[in-house]
């Protein structure tokens, strides 16, 4: 079967460690939270501060800000802009990330 | 910067941006070239990310050849220290200082008339400042999505940022697509996902093909485009994926995680027909219904718009002195259109910055295919439109407004039962439109529902900015230091 790496002839670095609320998942080396985690199966990262709905990319570019994640400990992070390096720590995050 | 040419900002590195770079760089002046992205191309030319190495980034565009020629000439002036690009820039505000415009000169009393606020890197934390004479705003557009239940299912996503995952960082979200809504970008999008292994099971578009053939006219007089559409039909059939034409997606099911959707047959009022309901199996739903201009730096900078698009005279001059804009942020057209007003823009920037009254028949191939561009895309868009009952599918407790989760029957009751008849009030009574897109995502659908015409929301800054930035970005200090 084809995949995008194929089809492109992508020849990435070696794989990363990077861990989702723990569980440790492979990154690819130029891949955003969101494609890493699309690859690694996970479609949803988020629930949502009124009724806790499950959310993940929507617009893919920046605008709608669904697929708000915590990286580094920082809440808020658009995971279809923001790039993985090795070691990163993605914890999906409820309403706004904070404690409050 | 010692440099003593005048001094253009270009906002915006897609072909719109790119074309009016190379133009301007060219005609002796200089360049700062700032886009949000990671890499040069926008929506259209977007790349995929450099640590990826892909051998074959073709593989997933059309017209690379003109990608090629785009990049190569930026590369060279970019050497030749008549651009600087700058990427991972958000720009959240554009300033004017009037003064120095109405003390202008054509030579040095306009100088430094505009600063550019920009947010570093994707966390957009860190503020940075470019100081130019003129600015040229190409900042492009994003998709219109319409409401129906089921839509904020994770797996159900927006039909541009499908391609862009694809494009930009290799990644599909899952293994069976269906692709639905209404415009040209299904096209290339159906058949880049179905390229990259998706088993795309349908393609549904609202749109009627017999709506074509009485627009045939204005489609022959552009016999490259009708060429490209059967090209895609051509891959369509090869990859099997099913066409389904004047049908729409009702609903999205499943519960964490993208089911199936169901699809059904509109009526000639574009409404669904009764008994026509099936479900089609997927885990992927890429919806478009059109694309939006972003407008919100013209806006803040006080241009006129006509409509939702910023407006713009032959020269692609806004009606801000010294503010150009070109490309999809003066209204939908595609690619070749942006390229076609950002060269445009580029080579009448370029003119006056140097004194002198450009000359439109130096442009006059580019304005010849801007013309015929903009009747067929006008075209096009009597064609590509959304079911006319669109909002029939929108039932009480679909969820309208993504960020503040305000459901339609909480829009209906503002504008039924509270009297609201435009998006500010139903944004007051609701919170639809609060939230952190700022009304991006449910504008058109609040629009609709109020039965009113989508008006520009006023948004103070185009991205969310820290307070820290804020408080600083007023400092006298920071105005003196040159550019
Ligand atoms: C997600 C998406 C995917 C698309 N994919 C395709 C496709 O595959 N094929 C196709 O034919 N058409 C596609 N389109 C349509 C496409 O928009 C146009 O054909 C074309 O790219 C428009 O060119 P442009 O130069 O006007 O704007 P764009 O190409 O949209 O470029 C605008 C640039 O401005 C930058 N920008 C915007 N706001 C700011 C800001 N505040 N600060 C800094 N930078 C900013 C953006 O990062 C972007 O790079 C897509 C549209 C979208 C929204
Ligand atoms: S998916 Fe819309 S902001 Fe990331």
């Amino acid at each position: 079967m084809n995949s995008p790496l194929r089809l492109a002839d992508a020849h990435p670095g070696p794989a990363f460690t990077v861990t989702l609320d723990g569980r440790a998942i492979e990154a690819l080396p130029g891949q955003t939270v969101a494609a890493a985690l699309w690859t690694a199966g996970v479609t949803s990262w988020r629930t949502t501060r009124g009724e806790g709905r499950p959310r993940g990319v929507f617009c893919g570019i920046g605008v709608c800000y669904d697929c708000l994640v915590t990286v580094n400990s920082r809440p808020n992070q658009r995971a279809c802009l923001v790039p993985l390096h090795p070691g990163d720590t993605i914890r999906t995050q409820e309403g706004t990330g904070h404690d409050d | 910067m010692t440099d003593d040419r005048p001094h253009l900002a270009v906002i915006g590195a897609g072909p719109a941006g790119l074309a009016a770079t190379v133009a301007a760089a060219a005609h002796g002046v200089h360049v700062t070239l700032i886009d949000s992205a990671a890499r040069a191309g926008g929506q259209f030319y977007r790349q995929p990310a450099a640590e990826l190495n892909a051998g074959r980034p073709q593989a997933l565009h059309h017209q690379w050849r003109t990608w090629e020629r785009l990049k190569d000439a930026l590369a060279h002036h970019v050497e030749a220290g008549h651009v600087r690009l700058l990427t991972d820039h958000h720009v959240w505000l554009v300033e004017r200082r009037l003064n120095q415009w109405l003390n202008q000169r054509a030579g040095d009393a306009d100088r430094n008339a505009f600063t550019v606020h920009a947010l570093l890197g994707p966390e957009q934390e860190t503020p940075a400042e470019v100081r130019a004479d003129a600015v040229l705003l190409a900042t492009g557009g994003y998709e219109k999505v319409l409401p129906f239940p089921g839509w904020t299912v994770p797996g159900v996503l927006t039909a541009g940022g499908a391609q862009a995952m694809l494009k930009g960082t290799l990644a599909v979200s899952g293994r069976t697509a269906v692709v639905a809504g209404t415009g040209p970008l299904l096209l290339p999008v159906a058949t880049g996902l179905a390229a990259a292994g998706v088993e795309v099971a349908a393609l549904v578009e609202s749109a009627d093909p017999k709506a074509f053939v009485r627009r045939t006219r204005a489609l022959a007089a552009q016999p490259g485009k009708v060429a490209e559409g059967a090209q895609y039909a051509a891959q369509l059939l090869r990859h099997r994926v099913r066409l389904l034409t004047r049908h729409t997606v009702v609903a999205a099911h499943g519960d964490e995680r993208l089911e199936a959707v169901t699809v059904a047959t509109l009526d000639t009022d574009g409404r669904v027909r009764p008994g026509t309901e099936r479900r089609i199996a997927c885990d992927t739903l890429a919806v478009g219904h059109g694309m939006l201009p972003h407008t919100d730096l013209a806006e803040t900078l006080g241009c006129r718009l006509d409509g939702i698009d910023v407006q713009v005279d032959d020269e692609q001059r806004t009606d801000v002195p010294g503010v150009w804009a070109a490309g999809e942020t003066t209204g939908i057209g595609g690619a070749a259109l942006s390229l076609a007003e950002g060269h445009i823009a580029g080579r009448s920037a370029a003119a006056r910055l140097n004194g002198t009254e450009p000359d439109p028949r130096t442009w006059a191939p580019a304005a010849k295919s801007r013309t015929k561009l903009r009747e067929f895309f006008a075209a096009l868009d009597t064609v590509y439109a959304p079911p006319a009952r669109w909002t029939d599918l929108v039932t009480d407790d679909t969820v309208v407004c993504r960020c503040e989760e305000v459901t339609g029957g909480a829009v209906r009751e503002a504008v039924d039962g509270l009297g609201a008849g435009d998006i500010r009030t139903v944004k007051l009574l609701t919170r639809a439109g609060m939230g952190w897109c700022q009304g991006r995502m449910c504008g058109p659908a609040v629009a609709g529902l109020a039965g009113c015409e989508l008006t520009p929301s006023r948004r103070p800054f185009a991205r969310p900015v820290p307070l820290g930035v804020l408080a600083r970005a007023g400092e006298p200090e920071s105005e003196a230091e040159p550019e």
